[in-house]
C-alpha cells in the first residue's frame, strides 16, 4: 500500500509527516535541521533522497541531505558562494532534483548545481551572465530564486523564476538564458513593462506538456502554452490576484490550484479571514472556490510560494501550509480540508510524494 | 598549537567533531583553515565569502575579540562563541 509523505519546511527546521493512502491520520516526525530556517524541502523520487534548502542564523546557508526519509542527514555549502570579490551568498530558497543533478536557487539570484547528490556545488553562472543583471532589484522578500522547473525530459532546459526579476528560460544546460515575461503585467511599473522586472511569485509546469506553465505573479495568475514566450492572464473570478502558492495536477494539465491573499498594502492575508483554495479545470477558463472543512471566521492566514504541495495518488492530494504553523489537507483534490498539524514553526515549504511500500 | 574550543551547536553538524581540539596556525584563519581540515565544510559553517567571519559568530583569542588575521601564538586558547541573535 502505498505511503504519503509530506515534506514541511519551517523556520525551525523541517518535519516529516506520513500517512496511508487513506491520509487520515498523520504520523508528525521533527525538527530536522534543528537550527536552520528552512525555505523548501522537496523529495526526489530517482533515489529517495529529501533535500533541505536551509540557512542559519550563525552558520548560514546550506543544503541538508537525508537519504533514508530523515533518519540521517548530512549537509553541505562546498562551493555554494559567488566568490571572494562577489556578494555574499545569504540564503538558500529553493531545492530541486533534476536529471541526476540537484539545483539550488539562492538569495541574492543565482542558480547553483551539484552532480554529487549536494556534496559539493557549482555555480550556473550563465543566468547572472544575463545583460539585465545590473537591473535586477529585490522584491519584499529579497532578490531570491524561488522556482527551479525542470524540462520532462531535456536536462539542457530549464525555467527558474526570481522575484521582481522574472521567469528566464535556459535552453543550452544554463550557458545562456532568455527572459520569458511577455505578457505579464507589471503595475507597480509606471512606464510600459519591461523585459526582465516581473515579479514572478511562483510557477508550476503542466502534467504531461513541455510547454504549458502556470504562474502566481504579484500582477495575477498566468498560463503560457509556449514555454513561457508568451503569457495570457487567467485572473478571471479569483478573489484576488496576489498571492504566492500556484500548484499543479499530476495528470491533468488543465487542473491547477492557487489560494489567493490580499494585495500587500492589505497585508497579505486569506480574503475576509476566510481562507479559500480555488481550483482550475480548464486551464484557467474558470475557478472554483473550495473552502470545505477550512476555517471560516477570523482565520488571517498568510500562505507562502513554496507552501503548497500535490501529491500523484489517483484522487490526488492537495496540501499547504501557514505562517502562523497550520497545516491543512485534502484528499479529494481539494473539495474538503483538514488540519493535520495546527501548532508547527511558520510554514514555508510543503512538498508531497508518493512512497511505494 | 593552539586550543580551539568550538561550540555545541556547530559540532552537532559535524558529528564525531570533539568540542576541544589542538590545531596549529599563526593566525585565526589558518587555524580555522586547519579545523576545515579535522572537520570538512567546518569553515563554510564560520566564514564568509571576503573572506570574513559570519555576521552572528564570534571568535575570541586568549579571551581578546579576533578576526580572520588575528596572530594566535602556541599555547593559545581560541574560542568560537556563538553570537546572542535568532529569533
Amino acid at each position: 500500500m502505498p505511503r504519503v509523505l509530506l515534506m514541511v519546511g519551517t523556520k525551525k527546521g523541517v518535519f516529516l509527516l506520513d500517512t496511508d493512502e487513506a491520509r487520515r491520520d498523520w504520523r508528525v516526525r521533527g525538527p530536522f535541521c534543528e537550527g536552520f530556517e528552512i525555505r523548501d524541502a522537496v523529495y526526489d523520487p530517482s533515489d529517495g533522497s529529501i533535500y533541505a534548502a536551509a540557512t542559519s542564523p550563525w552558520f548560514g546557508p546550506a543544503v541538508f541531505r537525508s537519504p533514508d526519509l530523515g533518519e540521517t542527514w548530512t549537509h553541505s555549502s562546498d562551493g555554494l558562494t559567488y566568490g571572494d570579490g562577489g556578494p555574499e551568498l545569504t540564503r538558500v530558497w529553493s531545492v530541486m532534483p533534476a536529471h541526476g543533478s540537484v539545483y539550488a536557487g539562492v538569495e541574492p539570484a543565482g542558480l547553483f548545481r551539484s552532480d554529487d547528490a549536494g556534496a559539493t556545488w557549482r555555480h550556473v553562472a550563465g543566468l547572472r551572465e544575463h545583460p539585465s543583471t545590473p537591473t535586477w532589484m529585490a522584491g519584499n522578500g529579497g532578490l531570491i530564486l524561488h522556482t527551479i522547473v525542470p524540462h520532462p525530459d531535456d536536462p539542457n532546459r530549464m525555467w527558474v523564476g526570481a522575484s521582481a526579476v522574472g521567469v528566464f528560460e535556459t535552453t543550452d544546460g544554463g550557458a545562456t538564458w532568455a527572459a520569458r515575461n511577455r505578457g505579464v503585467r507589471q503595475d507597480y511599473n509606471p512606464g510600459p513593462p519591461l523585459e526582465v522586472g516581473s515579479c514572478v511569485h511562483k510557477l508550476a509546469l503542466a502534467a504531461g506538456t513541455d510547454r504549458t506553465l502556470y504562474q502566481q505573479n504579484h500582477c495575477g495568475v498566468y498560463r503560457s502554452d509556449d514555454g513561457g514566450a508568451s503569457w495570457q492572464e487567467i485572473t478571471g473570478s479569483l478573489s484576488s490576484e496576489f498571492g504566492f502558492v500556484v500548484g499543479v495536477h499530476p495528470r491533468d494539465p488543465q487542473t491547477a490550484w492557487v489560494l489567493p491573499l490580499t494585495t500587500p498594502e492589505h497585508g497579505r492575508y486569506t480574503p475576509d479571514a476566510k481562507p479559500a483554495v480555488w481550483r482550475t479545470r480548464d486551464g484557467g477558463a474558470s475557478w472554483e472556490r473550495l473552502s470545505r472543512g477550512l476555517p471560516q471566521q477570523n482565520a488571517w492566514l498568510s500562505v507562502l510560494r513554496q507552501a503548497m504541495g500535490v501529491d500523484s495518488l489517483e484522487r490526488p492530494g492537495v496540501y499547504f501550509g501557514a505562517q502562523s504553523g497550520q497545516l491543512f489537507a485534502s484528499a479529494d483534490e481539494g473539495d474538503t480540508w483538514r488540519e493535520i498539524a495546527s501548532s508547527l514553526p511558520a510554514i514555508a515549504s510543503v512538498d508531497a510524494a508518493v512512497l511505494a511500500d | 598549537m593552539a586550543e580551539v574550543r568550538l561550540p555545541g551547536a556547530l559540532t552537532t553538524l559535524f558529528p564525531g567533531t570533539p568540542r576541544r581540539l589542538a590545531l596549529p596556525g599563526a593566525t585565526v584563519g589558518d587555524v580555522l583553515a586547519a579545523l576545515d581540515r579535522e572537520a570538512p565544510g567546518m569553515r563554510d559553517r564560520l566564514v564568509v565569502a571576503g573572506p570574513a567571519i559570519r555576521e552572528h559568530i564570534r571568535v575570541f583569542v586568549d579571551g581578546e575579540p579576533a578576526g580572520l588575521d588575528s596572530p594566535v601564538a602556541a599555547g593559545s586558547t581560541v574560542d568560537v562563541v556563538l553570537a546572542v541573535s535568532g529569533g
